[in-house]
């Protein structure tokens, strides 16, 4: 099982990095930022930019970016796992740029710092629902 | 005398062939005789005769829904576009001093910098094979001028390479290749190739490499003058008796392969990133602007639409007014809804699951800009550089010289960040002081002496928090276009969708607008046939 997802982020990172050549782009080549790995962390540097500091979303043209705050859907452990692995309308996968102990990390920590859902998301979860 | 029926030119015969076979019959034969095959633009649609009293309502003054509705309206049809912002361009966008930025979650910016200086954040280069786009500029007179795409001058940095230091693209391509070349030298030489080529063949890539490489007469990339007559000298070439050159020193191959300069490289061989590039005069809105002032009065502006229903006659778009609150709609025979994906999957739109699912399929990349005033062109004056890109892979991505105004004196603007990927998702998250504080701190391993002395102020666009639009450009798979994207453009009943992601040219405006010709294409020849 382990394998399979290796070999599924490996595929998802080849097509998207295919997917930008053809888009404009700044030309440096991959960047060397890394991500924490740390809940909070991950929670600062990726998912704040559009769910932002407090989590609470926002609003825009006729649409908003979801509050992940006091978000009753994240009480099932998966849902938040399955939209970090296929992405959910405007939002993209992060296959390619989480490995799944990230995931699990900040998963959890959303799961528990801005809603009271104690019980962790583990990596075992990530696999499970990539494997699907 | 001459048979009319025999084409007199190449231009005649095209003529007949469009005449007979319509013209992807006429752009099928100019590619099988060596022309175009560099975009899929034809010409414009000169459309006509659309059905008396017939209407159609534009979602978007975008530059799809711009020119889908200029092409319309020169065909008969009444066109009212509904635009949510105050302005028209959608992502052709260009940010001057007195601008205010107002991001989703309430960061707010205006930007300070001095007349007639701008970044345009969204699109900033135009690549010469792109006709659609070049030819409404010289049609509505946008005057455009050479974007500095390549500059040998320019930096490129690599954190874990040289120790950090920023290096020449131009030293570091000339080692990069004269390694290479040498390699293959030896290879050839030691017969590791001999059953892959001719004898022939073989001596032919020999001298190739030599001269490609400029190898030394063993075949070695070497330190001397004719290596430096690409690479530069340690001292240039000068005039009267001190005028002998002495050669710069080669990298070694370890040094030059860490620092990734083949991406740079590549880059550069891209079809769209290869020169000549074009930018207008004065900012990237100046396209946008240009479609605006032949549209006039049929776009209404602070116009957010919050619901689309149709029935067999036609469609409705029910809005609101963002200024007064007041709520409106407008009906109309057809509808092209130019509004970016993220926004359109959460207005309720009659259409058919197929298109719902579509819709909701294809996710936004977030890119993030930054614009920096400086107090004086200290890359130009002091270091040579004119217009172009220094690489980094922190996640600022780059920083782009200015293409306009060079050698004048005062501020000028530079762009000191185009992020992608993670390093978007980083900066993004922060506040915009922060994001100018991380550009300022990354920028300055280029200049380091002139980059917070000579920085006067920045302003920055992360686009997945743009409240119109709540992303950059559109992010499709091989799995997504095979299940979604002729469902996407299909037209729905009395609707049909264009704009950046509906389009296999995704992320630049000839996309855009290849999506819209086609729409209004398809649109007009059913409105004619009912």
């Amino acid at each position: 099982m382990k394998a399979r997802l290796v070999l599924g982020v490996g595929v998802l990172t080849l097509a998207a990095a295919t997917g930008l050549r053809a888009q404009d782009g700044p030309g440096g080549g991959p960047t060397a930022v890394e991500v924490a790995s740390e809940g909070r962390e991950v929670y600062e540097q990726i998912c704040q930019a559009c769910h932002m500091a407090d989590a609470k979303g926002g609003s825009g043209a006729g649409a908003a970016i979801p509050a992940l705050a006091g978000n009753p859907r994240l009480a099932d452990k998966d849902f938040g796992t399955t939209i970090l692995l296929k992405g959910r309308g405007g939002m993209p996968w992060f296959s390619d740029i989480l490995t799944p102990e990230q995931m699990a990390a900040v998963l959890t920590y959303v799961r528990s710092h801005f809603n009271d859902y104690k019980d962790p998301v583990t990596v075992a979860d990530i696999e499970r629902l990539a494997a699907l | 005398m001459t048979d009319p029926s025999f084409p007199q030119s190449r231009r005649d015969l095209f003529k007949m062939i469009g005449a007979a076979g319509g013209g992807a019959a006429m752009y099928q034969a100019m590619t099988t005789l060596g022309h175009a095959a560099e975009t899929q633009f034809t010409g414009p649609p000169r459309l006509s005769g659309a059905p008396k009293g017939s209407s159609v309502v534009v979602l978007g003054a975008g530059l799809a829904g711009m020119l889908a509705a200029y092409e319309l309206m020169q065909a008969g049809y009444k066109v009212t576009v509904l635009e949510y912002q105050d302005r028209p361009g959608g992502r052709n966008y260009t940010i001057r001093g007195g601008d205010k930025i107002v991001e989703v979650g309430g960061a707010t910016q205006t930007c300070t910098f001095a007349p007639g200086n701008y970044v345009n954040p969204g699109p900033w280069r135009i690549p010469h094979h792109h006709r659609t786009l070049l030819h409404y500029c010289k049609a509505f007179g946008v005057e455009l001028e050479p974007f500095i795409q390549m500059n040998h001058n320019a930096f490129v940095h690599r954190s874990k390479a040289f120790g950090g230091k920023p290096q020449r693209y131009r030293d570091v391509a000339v080692d990069f290749k004269g390694h290479v070349a040498e390699l293959m030298g030896k290879a050839l030489n030691a017969g590791s190739l001999d059953d892959k080529l001719t004898k022939e063949d073989k001596d032919k890539l020999l001298v190739a490499m030599r001269e490609w490489g400029v190898l030394d007469k063993n075949m070695s990339y070497t330190s001397n003058l004719a290596v430096s007559g690409q690479r530069g000298y340690d001292k240039a070439p000068g005039g009267g008796v001190g005028g002998a050159p002495t050669p710069s020193q080669v990298n070694g191959l370890s040094d030059v392969l860490s620092s990734n300069v083949w991406t740079q490289m590549g880059f550069y061989f891209n079809y769209v990133m290869q020169t000549t590039m074009f930018q207008p005069k004065g900012g990237m809105d100046m396209i946008g602007k240009a479609f605006a002032k032949r549209l006039g009065k049929m776009i209404r502006y602070n116009a957010k639409v919050t619901e689309i229903t149709q029935n067999e006659t036609g469609v409705t778009a029910v809005w609101e007014d963002t200024k007064t609150g007041q709520k409106a709609s407008t009906s109309a025979a057809w509808m092209v809804n130019t509004i970016p994906l993220p926004v359109l999957n959460q207005i309720p739109m009659q259409v058919g699951p197929k298109l719902q699912a579509a819709i909701k399929a294809v996710p936004f990349n977030g890119q993030l800009k930054i614009g920096i005033e400086m107090k004086r062109r200290f890359w130009e004056d002091d270091y040579s550089i004119y217009g172009g890109h220094s690489f980094t892979d922190q996640a600022i991505g780059l920083i782009s010289y200015p293409n306009n105004n060079m050698f004048s004196d005062g501020p000028a603007v530079l762009l000191g960040a185009f992020a992608n990927g993670a390093g978007a998702f980083q900066l993004t998250g922060m506040t915009p002081e922060q994001r100018i504080e991380a550009a300022l701190a990354q920028g300055s391993v280029f200049h380091p002496a002139e980059y917070r002395k000579e920085f006067i102020s920045g302003v920055s666009l992360a686009w997945s928090r743009v409240p119109w639009i709540m992303g950059c450009t559109s992010r499709w798979t091989e799995e997504s276009r095979a299940a979604h994207y002729q469902n996407l453009c299909a037209i729905d009943g009395r609707i049909v969708l264009a704009g950046e992601h509906a389009t296999y040219y995704g992320g630049w405006m000839e996309g855009s607008m290849l999506s819209a010709l086609d729409a209004v294409e398809r649109i007009h020849k059913k409105a004619s046939a009912a």
